[in-house]
């Protein structure tokens, strides 16, 4: 691999796949397991999570040089806890009823480690526009991540998707809902934090088995090559 | 000579005034919106209570905070709405809780005549264990409705009470501990207006609330 580490490419690789927080790094599991009940809550909170680390990214990268390293820590702390409070407030304002049910875990992306991870790794030591990217990317990752939870555990649940995505995105919504199967009575153990630890740990071993087939197939290929030289 | 401790905690104080000045600009644009929808959120309820959407913001000011411990199942004062037909009260909208729920509080409010007859009710908010307890959301099944209509009076409270324990009102399956709850509390919200009929004559008293 001799790609440029800030190339898009690579850095749409590192966060979608490679060093996803969600699946590899295993940060902000508290709001990824609590959360994800249904699609909608999964996409909601993601898509809060994205927008702190896109601004934290970006005025962290932007202060880099400003900042004595002694403080850079409170500083980032500072940073990121505005934003987050900035979006709760606008989440207020403009999707209450998601607001309501989130609950507690939008001023929790505070604490989610992977924001002031990647504010410390990355943005602070990179320029703002692959900071942005990275923040862009790792911020998508993470979001899969809970919506694809989201889903396995809201299919299995309740049988639907996108249950309430009206209160995130407005009344035309409504008709995004999907009921796949009537249930008579819903499967517990899916909408139950047990269910979330069960549906997170298949993920990461589909992820493994996943990186594990590819490995295989490249290391055949490899000594496929090397026959041919060899037979030369 | 300024040390370069106390250049950094300079640094970091004119960061934290940036930070508070750009969370108070927000805070100010956000605020007028977020009273708004607090506002319709509240009486969306109350007209999920109330017959024929009555609500309104005259309702929602004329509002008593009462503490009954017994009755309303919390030791800090409840608001009780009241709504009027010209000067006389046609309802109260009793928000209780019921303490014994299966996991905690159950919120609930309640809509009550003056002379025991329950209008409508529904949760607020509670903890109840999903698919079972959780039956007496208004979204997850319209039990909450069954309500409607019963009359409350003090000499029938063994009719106030789950099938099981004799009474009108359906038990889920895998759940009695949650319904029992909220009948009890609807029932004591009913008592309430009963047993305390100057409710209706206090002075309005929870403009600093809401």
């Amino acid at each position: 691999m001799t790609d440029n580490p800030n190339s898009i490419r690579e850095l749409a690789v590192q966060g979608l796949w490679r060093n996803n927080p969600g699946l590899v790094q295993l940060l902000g599991l508290c709001p990824l397991l609590a959360v994800t009940g249904t699609v909608t809550n999964a996409l909601g909170l993601g898509l809060a999570t994205l927008l702190v680390l896109l601004g934290s990214n970006i005025v962290v990268s932007m202060v880099r040089s400003v900042v004595p390293a002694e403080i850079r820590i409170p500083v980032f702390v500072l940073i990121i806890a505005s934003f987050v409070t900035v979006v709760q407030l606008l989440m207020n304002a403009f999707t209450f009823g998601l607001y309501q049910s989130l609950g507690i875990f939008i001023p929790l992306i505070v604490t989610n480690c992977a924001i002031i991870g990647r504010a410390e790794a990355f943005a602070s030591k990179n320029a703002v526009l692959p900071s942005a990217i990275d923040a862009l990317m790792m911020g998508l990752g993470f979001m899969l991540v809970l919506v694809a939870l989201g889903a396995m555990r809201e299919i299995l649940g309740q049988g639907t998707l996108f249950d309430g995505a009206d209160l995130l995105l407005g009344d035309w919504a409504a008709v995004l809902r999907i009921e796949l199967f009537q249930l008579d009575t819903q499967f517990l153990l899916a909408i139950l934090p047990p269910g979330a630890f069960i549906g997170m740990g298949l993920l990461i071993a589909l992820k493994n088995l996943i990186d594990a087939r590819l490995q295989q197939r490249q290391q055949q290929a490899a000594s496929i090559t090397r026959a041919r030289v060899t037979a030369q | 000579m300024i040390l370069p401790v106390s250049k950094n905690a300079a640094l970091l104080a004119l960061v934290a005034l940036i930070c508070v000045a750009i969370l108070g600009l927000v805070n100010q644009l956000a605020q007028p919106r977020i009273a708004e929808q607090q506002l319709k959120n509240k009486l969306a309820i109350l007209n999920d209570v109330l017959p024929q959407n009555r609500a309104s913001e005259s309702v929602l000011a004329d509002c008593i905070l009462v503490t009954n411990e017994a009755l309303l199942g919390r030791a800090t004062p409840q608001p009780i709405y009241r709504l009027r037909e010209d000067e006389d009260i046609s309802a109260y909208v009793i928000e209780t809780t019921a303490p014994d729920g299966y996991s905690g509080n159950i919120d609930l409010i309640v809509a009550v005549t003056p002379d025991g007859t329950i209008l409508g009710s529904r949760v607020l908010n509670h903890q109840e264990t999903p698919g079972l307890g959780d039956k007496i959301e208004r979204r997850r099944s319209d039990w909450i409705d069954s309500f409607q209509g019963k009359q409350v009076s003090p000499d029938n409270k063994s009719r106030w009470a789950v099938k099981k324990d004799g009474g009108q009102f359906d038990q889920f399956t895998g759940a009695t501990i949650t319904p029992r709850a909220v009948v009890n509390a609807v029932y004591n919200a009913g008592l309430l207006v009963l047993k305390q009929p100057d409710l209706a004559s206090r002075p309005a008293n929870c403009g600093a609330i809401q």
